[in-house]
């Protein structure tokens, strides 16, 4: 182990609230500036993806994942506690799943009505 | 690299703020008419205001993009009973909420609501907000009018309540108010109400704010004011690590609103009615879990075995099929629907449901946990409109439910849907999800109360005017909150066009920027935001819960003051950001102290407040069958008495439709 370790505080609940995909995000920052509740902050290295500072402020409307130019530079992440309790039933075959399962089934590809 | 963790760990050091902080500049913004608070009722005030030909200015605590309980997305818009396919009129309507909470609501905002509903709703079409199944992919459904296409919830025989694509409602209304020149300010936490000479009880001639991230202060001066901010979240309870992702209120509900207005001398009632705090956020990710109530109004309920649970109309008794959940049952006219702001329903207005004794039916082992929703034993069209349309489009259900959802593979053609697995009790309301009965009994929420104002929306202050879903006595939700927003905004307009040029007190500006930056210049070692709020929620748990007295109602408003003089006075704020959070308790603190003086003056239990007072138990005499508008004067509260119905009471005429038409600036 080559990496100091510091004194910081405990990880906040939630962790993450929402992350990035650093190959697709270019740091436009977009998401910051919608937040309502203003969780993220740039990254004081331009072009790089914001900074995650309140997550516990975070109200989970997706917001940012909309205002997003780049689909798939930030993923909403419920928190562990909502995501364990998302589950359903294949009702032929009785097989259950869960949000954030590690080997999830093939995507619903539908698209919301309108 | 997403969070503050990692970044610091990476790097080895802090990240500085990143904003430019200027906590001494002092920005002037001079303007005809200001709205406080940039949810979807504040955009409507600020549109109709701007279209009037005005100068408008908006002051957002967010950003006015998305921002607001109901700036995460609509499914269903109540009210509509102007739509060419209602058969409900504004005074069946009006009267059955009024009749519902036996006259606790302002049946005037109601009728204003019932009566422009629809036309708010056309004018979001026309902004770019989809109300119609144009597509046809609903056709020939049995809640869809082939004609104009619109499709209904609830009650598919009355056709009111609208059903609506508004995932991006906020988006739409943000770009006309930009299109319009409305001057947003985003990022503002206001600070007070400016008034003439800097009294309470005078003109209301402007505000001031601090933007929190530059901490830069703003006075606002205008010639008409209009309140549109939300609820007070935070008051009761403040456990965000917890609740937050279950709420359907944001981090910003503090209560600015009613608290500006109460300083500066507005008049509120009812502030003394509280619930049981139900949707709290002791819950799950709203909407991603099986239930039975409004969007998903109608979905079959399966036990573990797939037994399905009944459903009873209004009157308990048995609905025999699927079609019969969405009609009004032998002695209903029509069905209101759920999400209005009430708190009752008469059975003559009440919504089909769940059979009410599933918890004893569970705990008798006759239905086996875990339940699930059955959605595919639904038609496609009416599965499709549930999990599709309705989730997809309502608040925080696109991306947190929709999108997540199917991209975790869950499909309701082929799924059943969990609910959570809860005490029975917790069954005995069809919304699941929100699973009241999680929440600690000794957590309430406001409801109910909020500015008193007149048939204009105009308060007892000159120039202040409400447009707002929650703090909005006979206000409601979503769409009440829109078309309120409307109404204010067209009357504060035509007010600024004749009002003299507002002149603000230097001596208050001043008091007000040395009060708003306090916390900046505190030691280190003071408290943080988070530590005051949850005092102050624990002060009104304890002193202000569902059993009052005097003493205990007096002890926790000495608590308040304690907590003001000595924790809250010596908090510190490091950054903008805690600033505008430690502003904010004192909004929380000041609506505190408001429940508590107005439920002094309450001197006997209510049962549609579900008010109770321990020392006067008996519930609903008659002497106290009476509205206690409250209000500040020079500090001291000031109490009135006001007939439930004084809407329709001299100076006003007896008719909603004569007052309306009078008032309506149509």
């Amino acid at each position: 182990m080559s990496e100091k370790t510091f004194m910081v505080p405990n990880p906040p609940t939630p962790n993450k609230a929402v992350e990035f995909n650093p190959d697709i995000c270019i740091g436009c920052n977009l998401c910051v500036d919608v937040c309502p509740t203003d969780v993220m902050m740039p990254n004081p290295e331009k072009k790089m993806q914001p900074i995650v500072l309140y997550p516990e402020e975070c109200w989970f409307c997706g917001g940012c994942v909309e205002e997003c130019p780049r689909p798939g530079a930030i993923t909403m992440l419920h928190p562990t506690q909502q995501r364990i309790s998302v589950n359903w039933k294949r009702k032929d075959t009785g097989e259950l799943y869960r949000l954030g399962m590690m080997n999830p089934p093939p995507p619903n590809t539908r698209p919301p009505s309108g | 690299m997403s969070t503050w963790h990692e970044c610091v760990q990476r790097s080895g050091s802090l990240p500085e703020w990143p904003y430019p902080i200027d906590y001494d500049k002092e920005n002037e913004v001079v303007t005809d008419v200001m709205v406080i608070g940039g949810g979807v009722a504040g955009l409507q005030a600020a549109v109709n205001a701007a279209r009037m030909g005005v100068k408008v200015a908006v002051l957002e605590r967010g950003h006015a993009k998305r921002s607001g309980a109901g700036g995460a997305g609509v499914d269903h818009w109540h009210g509509a009973v102007t739509n060419p396919c209602s058969k409900v009129t504004p005074e069946m309507y009006t009267n059955a909420c009024y009749e519902s909470m036996r006259g606790w609501t302002g049946g005037h905002v109601r009728y204003i609501i019932t009566r422009e509903s629809w036309d708010t709703l056309l004018e979001c079409e026309k902004m770019g907000v989809q109300i119609r199944d144009v597509r046809d992919e609903f056709k020939r459904a049995e809640f869809r009018d082939d004609r104009t296409k619109l499709m209904f919830a609830y009650d598919y025989r009355s056709r009111h309540v609208i059903r609506v694509w508004g995932y991006n409602i906020k988006v739409k209304l943000y770009e006309e108010a930009k299109r319009l020149g409305v001057n947003i300010f985003n990022r503002m936490m206001p600070t007070s109400l400016l008034t003439s000479g800097g009294k309470q009880g005078r003109r209301v001639i402007g505000a001031t704010a601090v933007n929190t991230r530059t901490g830069e202060f703003y006075v606002f001066r205008s010639k008409a004011t209009v309140i549109a901010t939300g609820g007070a979240g935070r008051l009761f309870d403040f456990s965000p690590e917890v609740t937050s992702s279950s709420s359907m209120g944001n981090m910003n509900s503090s209560g600015a609103g009613e608290a500006l207005g109460w300083k500066a001398g507005a008049e509120l009632v009812c502030m003394e009615g509280s619930g049981p705090g139900r949707l709290s956020g002791y819950a799950y990710a709203p909407y991603s879990m099986a239930n039975a109530h409004n969007t998903y109004h109608g979905t079959p309920i399966v036990d573990a075995e797939g037994k399905e649970v009944p459903w009873v109309d209004a009157f308990n008794r048995p609905i025999k099929d699927q079609p019969g959940r969405f009609l009004p049952s032998e002695g209903q006219n029509f069905i209101l629907g759920e999400g209005i702001g009430i708190s009752r329903y008469l059975e003559q207005f009440r919504n089909n449901d769940l059979t009410h004794d599933l918890p004893e039916r569970i705990r008798r082992g006759e239905f086996k946990l875990p339940l699930y929703a059955d959605l595919t034993r639904l038609t496609e069209a009416e599965r499709r409109c549930i999990f599709g349309m309705m989730v997809g489009n309502e608040g925080k259900t696109r991306v947190p439910i929709y999108d997540t959802m199917t991209k975790a593979g869950f499909d309701p053609d082929k799924d059943l849907f969990q609910a959570p697995v809860t005490l029975p009790e917790g069954y005995a309301h069809s919304n699941f999800w929100s699973t009241g009965v999680n929440t600690p009994p000794t957590i309430r929420s406001l409801g109910g109360g909020g500015f008193l104002v007149d048939w204009d929306l105009k308060t007892n202050l000159e120039g202040l005017y409400i447009g707002a879903g929650g703090n909005l006595f006979g206000g409601g939700c979503h769409g009440e909150s829109h078309t309120t927003g409307r109404y204010a905004g067209r009357h504060a307009a035509a007010y600024s066009r004749s009002a003299p040029e507002p002149v603000a007190d230097a001596k208050q500006i001043k008091k007000e920027k040395e009060s708003a930056y306090h916390a900046t210049q505190q030691s280190k070692k003071g408290n943080g935001w988070k530590e005051i709020n949850a005092a102050i929620a624990r002060i009104m748990r304890d002193y202000c819960g569902q059993y009052k007295n005097e003493q205990t109602l007096n002890l926790g408003l000495r608590l308040l003051g304690e907590l003001k003089s000595t924790e809250l006075a010596s908090a510190y704020a490091s950054n903008p950001h805690e600033l505008g959070r430690l502003l904010e308790c004192h909004s929380i603190i000041t609506v505190g102290e408001l429940v508590m003086k107005a439920s002094l003056q309450r001197k006997a239990s209510n049962s549609i407040l579900n008010f109770q007072r321990l020392d006067f138990p008996a519930v609903d005499p008659p002497e106290w069958n009476k509205l206690l508008p409250i209000r500040q004067e020079d500090n001291k509260v000031k109490i009135r008495e006001l007939q439930l119905d004084f809407h329709l009471k001299a100076p006003y005429v007896s008719s909603y439709e004569e007052n309306y038409q009078k008032h309506c600036m149509k």
